[in-house]
């Protein structure tokens, strides 16, 4: 569906993408991951043919992006990363516009109230899109670009700047959107990418550091080895000494601003398996009340550094 | 064409929608009607609508950018250009259908001042030739000015940069004249045959009220030269070219 072959996209002498290449086969659901900056958004600007690359081919369905531009355009559904609307336009009033543009017949009203059902936008159908809160104007975002049913789907970081619970709802929408369409979603936290996407392409200043499975990916990143506990006051001096004893633990810090009653410390361990099962046994074994044990989550510049190590 | 119109559309829409059409029409109307009844309230003066044409030619050098000057900095600056160009629509149909719903408020807004003449039937014995062509003129350099505007919006996300910039452009090419009279030969020559319509005499003491420049003045006067319609027509459509490349070379920065 997708062929990119050498390309290459400099802004001036900035270079944004080096030399990338890659194919997505029809139906393929890919995640872009990397910090901001690293070319993701460079990448898709140039799969959806508003830049140009300075070099190499993208193809898309077939066509050539830049001899066959308004053919690409037409299989492509687009969000970029700013979500731009009309802000003086009604939800539906948008989205018809935005369907006459992709060229959409007579059938359009009835497109756009299905778009809006799947978007869970009904009863903000009429409303300006000035007075929609974020996560609102995301979906608004979205359901433009899936009007037309593009058989590629690109989406620019499309959670990022929206509350937790409408985070989970977008995901679940892209996720059920990932089952038609050929898709391809921006994003800079790993997790995202991992539930929604089939393969994942890794970017790090402007070029692909892996391209592999989520499981695939996981599996070639190491676990963290940092814990952070919560444990009730007053027993401090004790877990210090209790931890220090046990050989795979590498460093115990405070953490600071915890209020009166609570206290936490992280913990860094050696790359042992299921650190926190074994820190929990100790701190149980010793009648210590446990309130909070979680292991945190990669850093993406670990994961970088991870993954350009090898 | 269809996607020329569906652009078309929405901004009449949006002109209809917004103030600043309003705003425009109602300094419009505010000007002419005062060059209108300078004109004509002397005693013997001419049943003519020449002091209204002078007022509305040389104001348009402001009214135009004024009400061009949302179409595309707008969408730059909100970030919808790159949702129009990324639709399956050419650069020169998102600039064709814009100037054309900004060219039909002006027509609309010119068509409103059809009363200026009627005035003159009810009052007066005008001469019907140079009423006639003083539209027609007026129209064509009414586009030219249009088409200047939009393409003062295509250099900058800032509406009051589009603004500063398109009336600008404007002014230079009204008081050229000021220029060329003090050139000789071919460079002054040609410079002269820049000047747009209007002309800053229109504040001499003298020639108060009614004062064209350039390729309007044989409009005014009730002459119709095929040389100016095809000065204001080119004047338009180079201005639209710049503009498609002006929009064209975001794609490559």
């Amino acid at each position: 569906m997708i062929n990119i072959s050498k390309m290459s996209k400099y802004y001036g002498e900035y270079p944004a993408v080096i030399d990338v290449s890659f194919n997505i086969a029809k139906g393929e659901s890919i995640g872009l991951l990397g910090p901001n900056g690293a070319g993701k958004s460079t990448t898709m600007k140039v799969m959806t043919g508003y830049t140009p690359p300075t070099s190499g081919n993208v193809n898309i369905g077939g066509y050539d992006i830049i001899k066959n531009s308004i053919d690409v355009r037409k299989l492509i559904g687009y969000l970029p990363e700013s979500v731009p609307l009309y802000t003086d336009m009604t939800v539906k009033e948008y989205l018809s516009y935005m369907g006459s543009l992709r060229g959409m017949g007579k059938n359009i009203l009835n497109r756009v109230d299905e778009v809006i059902d799947l978007t869970s936008l009904n009863q903000y159908k009429n409303v300006l899109i000035s007075k929609l809160s974020k996560g609102y104007r995301q979906r608004t975002g979205i359901a433009q670009a899936i009007l037309h049913k593009p058989k590629v789907l690109i989406l620019d970081e499309p959670t990022i700047g929206i509350d937790p619970v409408q985070v989970v709802e977008t995901r679940k929408l892209i996720q059920n959107l990932g089952e038609e369409h050929t898709l391809i979603l921006s994003s800079h936290i790993l997790p995202e990418v991992t539930s929604i996407c089939n393969r994942v392409l890794v970017i790090h200043e402007g070029k692909i550091v892996a391209d592999d499975t989520p499981e695939n990916l996981s599996n070639r990143l190491q676990t963290s080895n940092l814990c952070e506990i919560k444990v009730k006051n007053g027993k401090s001096n004790g877990i210090i000494k209790l931890l220090r004893n046990e050989e795979y633990i590498v460093d115990i810090r405070t953490k600071d601003g915890e209020n009166d009653e609570f206290e936490s410390y992280y913990i860094e361990t050696s790359s042992v398996k299921n650190p926190e099962s074994l820190i929990s046994k100790i701190l149980i074994n010793n009648n210590i009340e446990l309130f909070k044990l979680s292991s945190l989550p990669l850093t993406l510049e670990e994961i970088f550094l991870q993954l350009t190590k090898d | 064409m269809k996607n020329i119109l569906t652009i078309f559309k929405k901004e009449l829409i949006g002109y209809l929608k917004s103030p600043m059409a309003y705003i425009v029409a109602a300094s419009f109307f505010t000007i002419t009607g005062f060059f209108f009844v300078a004109s004509v309230s002397d005693a013997f003066s001419e049943a003519s609508i020449r002091g209204f044409l002078a007022g509305a030619v040389f104001f348009m050098i402001f009214l135009s950018p004024a009400l061009t000057m949302r179409l595309i900095a707008e969408e730059q600056k909100l970030g919808t250009m790159e949702l129009l160009m990324t639709s399956p629509l050419k650069d020169f149909e998102i600039v064709v259908g814009k100037f054309l719903a900004a060219l039909s408020i002006i027509i609309v807004m010119i068509m409103g001042t059809f009363f200026y003449p009627i005035i003159l039937i009810i009052f007066g014995v005008p001469d019907f030739g140079p009423i006639f062509t003083g539209y027609l003129g007026l129209i064509l350099y009414s586009s030219s000015t249009l088409s200047v505007g939009i393409f003062a919006s295509s250099l900058s996300s800032n509406q009051l940069v589009s603004l500063v910039v398109g009336s600008g452009i404007l002014s230079f090419l009204t008081f050229i004249d000021f220029v060329s009279s003090r050139l000789s030969g071919a460079f002054g020559t040609i410079l002269n045959e820049l000047q747009l319509g209007g002309s800053f005499s229109l504040f001499d003491s003298s020639s108060f009220g009614i004062a064209e420049g350039g390729h309007f003045a044989d409009f005014a006067r009730g002459i119709i030269n095929v040389y100016d319609i095809i000065f204001y027509i080119s004047v338009s459509t180079i201005f639209l070219v710049l503009t498609i490349f002006s929009l064209e070379s975001r794609r490559w920065r």
